[in-house]
Parts: C-alpha cells; sequence; structure tokens
C-alpha cells in the first residue's frame, strides 16, 4: 500500500525472511525468530516519524507506545537487545523496563511474558491507574468493581504494600486465612498483601458524568491527586467550558509539570471525600491507609464551596489557602 | 388460493403466483420470530417484504448507529419491543471515552409519536439519562418491560420514574451498568397496588432498598418469576422474601454470610426446600462453606449456577456440584482452581457452557493459584457437551487446548483468555498458534473466537482456512504483520464482528478488508498501525461505510488510535463528540 507496510511487512509472518536483524539467530525457535525480527525492526528506528506513511515496527507494542514523544523512540532502539528476547524463558525480565510510569517508555511489553508494575502502557485517555494496561484484562468494570468491594469490606488498612509482590506470602497465606476468617473473600486478598483494585467513583463539580479510580494503584495522596487532575483536565466539552481562559478551546491535553494543585490550594477546586459515616471531609488530612479504609467516594469540589467542609477544615479558614500539609500525607 | 382474495385491484390478474391473501401471509408471519429469518423473509418480493414489516413486533438493532429511528418507523409500524445495543463492545473495559454516544434518547422520542404502544425497551450499551427515564415512564402508557445492560448516563433517581410511573411493569432489570447510585429509596417508589412484576434484577445496584418495601413488593406480585437482590440483602431477610416466592424461576442472592442461629438456618434450610422450581442461581457473595448446605435442596433442577460473585474453594464446589445434577450453564470463580474444575469434569455430565472468571485480574506475578490448562482438560474430559467456554487463566499450552477439542468438538464459542499479553505455551515456549489451530479445525461449528497468548499470524491463517462459520472475533496482542488480519478478511466468510486491539495490523490490513465491511455489522481497531491516511482512504472508497476515529490527546495527527468502523443506512452520525472524527 505504502512505503511503511514494508518494514512490517518483510518482518512478519512467522520470521520467515529475518531480512532486516542481524543473521545471528539462524537456530532459534520460531518465537525467537519473531521477535528478533521486532529487535532488529527497532534498532534501524532512530527518530520518531514525521509521516505517518511510515510505520515503525511496533509489533508487539502497546498503545502507549505510540504516543511516545520523539526521545522515547531512542529508548526502544537501544533496551531491545536480543538477549532481551525470548523472555518467555526468563520470567522475571524486568531488566529491559523502565521504570517510569509515564506514557510511552514501557519497553517489557515486548517482552511478553511478566509485565511488572514498571511497565506501563497508558492508553491516555484513561489514567484509572498506573499500573495496567488499560482494559486489559478484558473484564468489565462492574466485576472489578465486586471483587474490589469485597477486598475493601474484609483487609485491613495497608499502608506500604508494594503493588506488586509478596508473592511469597500469598501460597501460604491463602489456605490459612479460610479458617480463621468468616467471610470468603479474604481467599481473594489475604492480609499484608496486594489489594487488586480499589475503585471509587470521583465527581467533579460542574462536570455531569463521573470517573472512577482505582485508589489501590496508588500509595499517596500526591499521585492520586495527580491522576485525578489528568483524568479531568481531559478534553470533555463540559470541562472546557468550566476552565477559565486561556486554555485552548480545542482537545489538546494540559500536559504541565505541575505537583497537584488540588491539594495545595492553588486551584478552584479542592479534593474531598465521603467517608463511612457520610461526611464530607477534606483529603490528605489522615494518613493514606486509613483513608483508603474510610473513603467511600470523591468529589472535586469547588473552593468556594469547600468551607465549613469539615472541623478540620475550619481551623485552617483563617489562613489565605489550605494548609500545604495537604501536600502529600504527612500531617502537621 | 388466489380466487380468495378480497381485494379487488388491478393488480390481481399479475398475482397470480402469489397464492396467499395478504392477511394470511401475514398471520403466518406474525410466528416467525428469529429476526434473521425475518430478514430473509423480507427479501423474498415486495408482497413479502410489506406483510412482514406490517407484522413484525420485535426489532432488533445490534448497532444503533446503522439505522436512524426514522427509517425504523418508517419500515416497522407496529413494533411493540425494542432491542438496542450502542457502543462498541470494547466499551466495557474503558478503552471507549465517556460521551461518546449512543444516546437513547432521540430513538424515544420518534418512538413516543410512532410506538406509543411500546411495551418493551432492551438496551445494551447505550447512554440513557434520567430525564429519559421519566420521559419514557410518561410516553408509553403499555410499558412493561426495561432492561438496562452496560449502560450508563442516568442514577437511581431515574429508576424511580420508572417505577412510579409504569403501571404495568413486569420486567425492571437493571444489569452492570455504570450509574450513580443514590441511593435504594427507589424501590419504595413501587405503589402500594402495584402487583404486575414478573421479573426484578437489583443485584449490581450497591445501595441498600428498603427492604420492608421490598418484601412486600414480592409478597403482593404473585406472578414473579425471577429475583435478584443486591449484596445488601441478608440471608435472615432472604429467607423472608423466599416464604413469598416458592414460584421463583430465578433467584439472585444477597450477601451468603451472616451470623445465624441454628433456628435461622433451619429456616433458611427449609426455605430453600421450597424452591423446587428454580433454574437459575446466583449471588452467593461472601458464600462459605457453613451456609452453603442451605442451598442444596434448592439446586435439584438448577440449569445454570452463577458463582461468579463466590469466591469459593474447590472443596466447597466439589461439594455443592453433586447437587446439581442437571446443571448446563456455570459461571465460577478461578478460586476454584483446578481441583475444583475437576469436581466439575466428574460431576456435570450436561455441562455445556463454563465461564471461569479470575479473581485477582490484576495480579501479574507468577501464577498462584487460579486455574492452569489442566483444570481446562479436565473439565473437557468429564463434560463432552462443552460448547461455551470463557476460560481466564495466566498458563496454557498447546497440548492442553488440542486435548480440549478432541473430547469437546463442538464448540461454538471458544473465549481464551491468557491474562498476560503475549504469554506462550507454558511448557514449550512456543506461541499458541497450534492451539487456535486445532480448535478452529476441530470445531466446524465454531461461531466466536476471542484468542490471547503468544500469537503469529499463523493463528489467522488457520482462523481465515478453517473458520468458516465464525462469525466474532476478539485479537489481542497478537500476530506479526498486515497478513494476519488479511488472512481473516480474505477467509472467513461470515464474519460480522471484528475487534481489534494492540496488533500491528496496518493500513494494507485495513484496506484489503474493503469488500468485506459492508457485510459485517462492525470492525474495532485500536492500539494497531492504521494512519489516518488509511482511514481516509477507507471512507472514500466506502461511501455507505461510517469511517469513525477516536482521537486521543497527545497523539499524532498522522496516527490513528482507535477506529471503528460500520456500516449503516443512517449515513454519518450527528452527535459525534468533537473527540470523533467522522471521515
Amino acid at each position: 500500500m505504502d512505503g511503511a507496510m514494508g518494514l512490517l511487512g518483510g518482518g512478519g509472518g512467522g520470521g520467515s525472511s529475518g531480512g532486516s536483524t542481524d543473521g545471528s539467530m539462524s537456530t532459534v525457535s520460531k518465537a525467537e525468530v519473531v521477535e528478533q525480527d521486532y529487535v532488529g525492526l527497532m534498532s534501524e528506528v532512530s527518530s520518531y516519524p514525521a509521516e505517518a506513511e511510515l510505520e515503525l515496527g511496533l509489533g508487539l507494542s502497546l498503545g502507549g507506545a505510540m504516543k511516545a514523544k520523539p526521545c522515547a523512540w531512542r529508548e526502544y532502539g537501544r533496551i531491545l537487545t536480543a538477549k532481551d528476547f525470548p523472555s518467555v524463558v526468563s520470567r522475571g525480565s524486568s531488566a529491559s523496563s523502565s521504570s517510569s510510569s509515564g506514557r510511552g517508555t514501557s519497553t517489557t511489553a515486548i517482552t511478553g511474558t511478566k509485565r511488572t508494575a514498571d511497565t506501563v502502557a497508558q492508553d491516555v485517555g484513561h489514567a484509572n491507574g498506573a499500573s495496567q494496561v488499560v482494559g486489559w484484562p478484558p473484564i468489565r468494570a462492574y466485576r472489578i468493581n465486586s471483587l474490589a468491594s469485597q477486598v475493601k469490606a474484609s483487609t485491613a488498612e495497608e499502608d506500604d504494600h508494594s503493588i506488586f509482590g509478596n508473592d511469597k506470602n500469598k501460597n501460604s497465606a491463602k489456605k490459612d486465612t479460610n479458617n480463621s476468617n468468616n467471610k470468603n473473600n479474604s481467599n481473594i486478598q489475604e492480609k499484608g498483601c496486594r489489594r487488586s483494585s480499589l475503585f471509587v467513583k470521583v465527581n467533579m463539580d460542574g462536570v455531569p458524568i463521573g470517573r472512577k479510580v482505582d485508589l489501590n494503584a496508588h500509595s499517596c495522596y500526591e499521585s492520586l491527586a495527580q491522576t485525578l487532575e489528568d483524568m479531568f483536565h481531559r478534553p470533555t466539552t463540559t470541562v472546557n467550558a468550566n476552565r477559565s481562559s486561556g486554555e485552548k478551546e480545542h482537545n489538546l491535553m494540559v500536559e504541565a509539570a505541575k505537583s497537584s494543585r488540588l491539594l495545595d490550594g492553588s486551584s478552584e477546586f479542592v479534593l474531598t471525600y465521603e467517608d463511612k459515616e457520610g461526611d464530607w471531609m477534606l483529603v490528605g488530612d489522615v494518613p493514606w491507609g486509613m483513608f483508603l479504609n474510610t473513603v467511600k467516594r470523591l468529589r472535586i469540589m469547588r473552593t468556594s464551596e469547600a468551607n465549613g467542609l469539615a472541623p478540620r477544615f475550619q481551623e485552617r479558614d483563617q489562613r489565605q489557602t489550605p494548609a500545604p500539609r495537604l501536600r502529600g500525607s504527612k500531617p502537621i | 388460493m388466489a380466487s380468495k382474495r378480497q381485494k379487488d385491484s388491478p393488480e390481481e390478474e399479475k398475482k397470480q403466483a402469489s397464492s396467499f391473501p395478504d392477511e394470511v401471509l401475514e398471520c403466518v408471519l406474525g410466528f416467525v420470530k428469529s429476526h434473521r429469518d425475518r430478514s430473509s423473509v423480507s427479501l423474498v418480493c415486495k408482497d413479502w417484504y410489506n406483510a412482514e414489516r406490517w407484522s413484525r413486533t420485535h426489532v432488533f438493532i445490534g448497532n444503533c448507529y446503522s439505522v436512524s429511528p426514522e427509517i425504523l418507523v418508517r419500515r416497522f409500524p407496529n413494533i411493540r419491543s425494542v432491542t438496542l445495543k450502542g457502543k462498541p463492545r470494547f466499551s466495557d473495559f474503558n478503552l471507549v471515552p465517556l460521551n461518546w454516544g449512543a444516546d437513547i434518547h432521540a430513538w424515544l422520542v420518534v418512538f413516543a409519536s410512532a410506538y406509543s404502544f411500546l411495551e418493551e425497551l432492551r438496551l445494551k450499551r447505550m447512554t440513557i439519562t434520567d430525564e429519559s427515564l421519566e420521559f419514557l415512564a410518561k410516553s408509553f402508557p403499555n410499558f412493561k418491560a426495561l432492561s438496562l445492560v452496560s449502560c450508563d448516563g442516568f442514577s437511581t433517581d431515574g429508576l424511580k420514574a420508572i417505577v412510579a410511573h409504569c403501571k404495568n411493569l413486569t420486567e425492571l432489570d437493571i444489569l452492570e451498568n455504570g450509574i450513580d447510585d443514590l441511593g435504594g429509596s427507589w424501590l419504595s417508589c413501587f405503589p402500594e397496588n402495584f402487583t404486575s412484576l414478573e421479573v426484578l434484577n437489583f443485584a449490581s445496584l450497591n445501595s441498600e432498598v428498603n427492604f420492608d418495601a421490598l418484601e412486600r413488593l414480592v409478597a403482593r406480585c404473585k406472578s414473579l418469576k425471577v429475583l435478584k437482590v443486591n449484596k445488601n440483602v441478608t440471608l435472615e431477610q432472604l429467607q423472608r422474601l423466599l416464604v413469598h416466592t416458592s414460584q421463583l424461576t430465578e433467584l439472585g442472592t444477597g450477601s451468603f454470610s451472616q451470623e445465624l442461629t441454628l433456628r435461622e438456618y433451619s429456616e433458611l434450610e427449609s426455605a430453600f426446600s421450597n424452591c423446587k422450581n428454580l433454574y437459575t442461581l446466583s449471588g452467593l457473595s461472601e458464600a462459605t462453606s457453613l451456609y452453603l448446605p442451605a442451598l442444596y435442596p434448592a439446586c435439584v433442577n438448577l440449569t445454570f449456577l452463577n458463582l461468579s460473585d463466590a469466591a469459593l474453594q474447590s472443596a466447597e464446589l466439589a461439594k455443592l456440584l453433586p447437587h446439581c445434577p442437571h446443571l448446563r450453564r456455570l459461571w465460577v470463580l478461578d478460586t476454584v482452581e483446578d481441583k475444583g474444575l475437576e469436581a466439575v469434569g466428574s460431576s456435570c455430565p450436561l455441562l455445556e457452557e463454563l465461564r471461569v472468571f479470575p479473581a485477582e485480574p490484576f495480579e501479574q506475578d507468577v501464577v498462584i493459584g487460579g486455574v492452569t490448562e489442566s483444570g481446562f482438560v479436565a473439565v473437557s474430559q468429564g463434560c463432552r457437551k462443552l460448547h461455551y467456554v470463557l476460560y481466564f487463566c495466566r498458563r496454557m499450552t498447546n497440548s492442553a487446548v488440542a486435548a480440549v477439542v478432541k473430547n469437546c468438538p463442538d464448540f461454538t464459542h471458544f473465549r481464551l483468555c491468557i491474562m498476560n499479553p503475549w504469554e506462550p505455551d507454558y511448557l514449550t515456549k512456543e506461541p499458541m498458534d497450534e492451539a487456535f489451530g486445532v480448535v478452529v479445525k476441530t470445531c466446524t461449528k465454531l461461531q466466536r473466537l476471542a484468542v490471547s497468548g503468544l500469537l503469529t499470524d499463523l493463528t489467522f491463517e488457520y482462523i481465515g482456512k478453517y473458520a468458516k462459520n465464525l462469525e466474532t472475533l476478539s485479537v489481542a496482542f497478537a500476530g506479526s504483520s498486515d497478513r494476519g488480519m488479511q488472512c481473516v478478511l480474505a477467509g472467513c466468510p461470515k464474519l460480522r464482528k471484528l475487534e481489534i486491539r494492540d496488533c500491528p495490523f496496518g493500513n494494507a490490513a485495513l484496506l484489503s478488508g474493503l469488500e468485506r465491511y459492508e457485510s459485517m455489522r462492525s470492525l474495532w481497531m485500536s492500539a494497531c498501525h492504521v494512519t489516518m491516511n488509511g482511514c481516509r482512504l477507507l471512507a472514500r472508497e466506502m461511501p455507505r461505510l461510517n469511517v469513525e476515529v477516536i482521537k486521543e490527546d497527545g497523539s499524532d495527527d498522522t496516527h490513528a488510535e482507535k477506529v471503528y468502523v460500520y456500516r449503516s443506512v443512517a449515513g454519518p452520525r450527528r452527535d459525534a463528540p468533537p473527540f470523533v472524527l467522522t471521515l
């Protein structure tokens, strides 16, 4: 069709044509050959294409890769080498992964076996958690939330679990907790281990449609607030209508490197949550784990409406802006 | 027969060959229910087309944008029941932005004038607001059945309007929707003299309803056949409901875990003993081995057991299943593990459908618990009639799949989801091509296929070559080049729905299907290598297709991140949001 196809066409088809790679893999298995092709293709990429027609060897990359900023391409070319494939054998091949959770820098995606927390392919429009491929595995949101709410009901607070880990504990814990706990849902998640997800609704004043965010994908207020800001700065028409003048009308993402304005009070909005008792509290007052335990849902509220929110907030009424303590989770 | 015509018209002589009077034809056609049969009927000749359109009372529209409400009401004047599907299926997995469309309101407005006798509305993946629900409740005096599956845009307040105004309501089925749950008071809005309810499903709503109102409702609706409550209904409350509902055929319990006294337990047990008519059982969240036995008497006639909300262990499942000798469909969580599936194999010889859902879908470490290839094989050994499978696992082998289809060659729906992308054969480390190859070669009746694992173009060559009855194909993280998709488009004559994500298919592949898309319902491609130019070319060549690209922020302007192509007689969408570009 166009020049683009040549790159992929030559490299595909089960690796029969190894033309674009080094000839150093004559005896490798089919799988390896396939992936080797991509290595070759990758290393030929030196810059992000200006024209659309130059399709890159993104064979096994996830969607996020396509949105990579130009510099990320070099990483692709650099990181992927023959010995990264086939990590089909070694399950712990995180060597090739970049550790950032930013968009477009996910590279272990290519290795194809184990994806750790470090590998992130973001679908830009749906940043509901920094550590998963969007929409994968293909499970309806309802079911995910249903599992999550079972977990929420049964586990104690956990502040500092890593998102992926503790698998050694799991197996033994799994069999034991059965007896000590009436609720069977403890089998879904052992105490002390990572929860799967904890989705809560988020509504923003002036935005008719709410979103959902996975609280367990974050370990601190800062990252949660950042995610929420990204989520609600998406250019839906209604959000655009609410933005202050000076921003572009068209659908461009506001990609500013900012600290969470929601938490430091410099935004016209503040982040609040409804707790188990039905009270609306300002986010950031309590330790993260305690917050996870009591939060029912979130609301991004206009600062003007947030006065008299909760006793703690009123103490700070005397100040010009909400307390800086809200940045992060450390109480004063 | 021709002489019995009552109408006198000059065309009579020309119609010698048509032997039925129109009225008889319409009467006969009234018995034809399948919409595919009806489509065939309508193609025979003009008379039959007319007879068919006058006699049709139910219409199914698989893609709400393929036709407009105006066209619909013009063709079918007597519709009483409408089923509409809206968003692409991948919207269930958050791949479609909010406010994409598929809003029912425009349809309702047209229906209000053309189908004032409308009785049933079933929506899947559509957007419906509270205002629309209220409009619906007030515009159709005969309205009986509302089913909303995987919809969004409304809140429980909208349900209040339906409940309060639809005097003849027989069915209220609210399933798995992304809605604002503002509380359970909607249930209390059923008028006290309301008795017509036959189906009530609010299992996926989270807030608590007023139990007294529920109990009274259930007690006075003597025709109630289907009752699925949500998790807030306790065991003890369930028992009180069951006292009134021995005629239930489908039951969804609330939470199945509570501290019960001995007396309460035996009351529960006897309540279940009275439920001899149950065919379907679901709910059972937090069920434990303590209380499951209370269920056993109710399972004797069960054909569908949905345990996907109950994290059962293998032993519990193994004890439960022998009480369900007639089981045909079983949904479980993978907490039952391979051992539980062995029990399925040995206890459920009549099983036709099995779905295994993951309890921890986002856990990405090495396999811990869950089910594996051996559980799959174990089920197939005992359940030879299996024809529908949805299997989430973290490891699989080509040989296991081969064994499975050897045992069960009649698969019509084979959906295998190996949860880590590009996961190869667990033992041989090879791609999973041969697994799906053997599936399509052996299962000649295969209609629906979802592939996963490490797959090269070979898989798709197999599919194109052998899957001649395939209608729906879901592909993610698979293939090596355009050739894969080309093989499928060229080789599967009955393909109707193709959904692809994160695959190396580009413009050549997209355009190779030029001739195909008009005979398909839709094509979805996201995170592939398709460009805007490729899409524009497709749109130009095929004017009767709607080629839509969903723009994502930050992506460059040449790449088409999400492409949705579908045939339509209604032309391009008029309600597309700014991020949907129609080419």
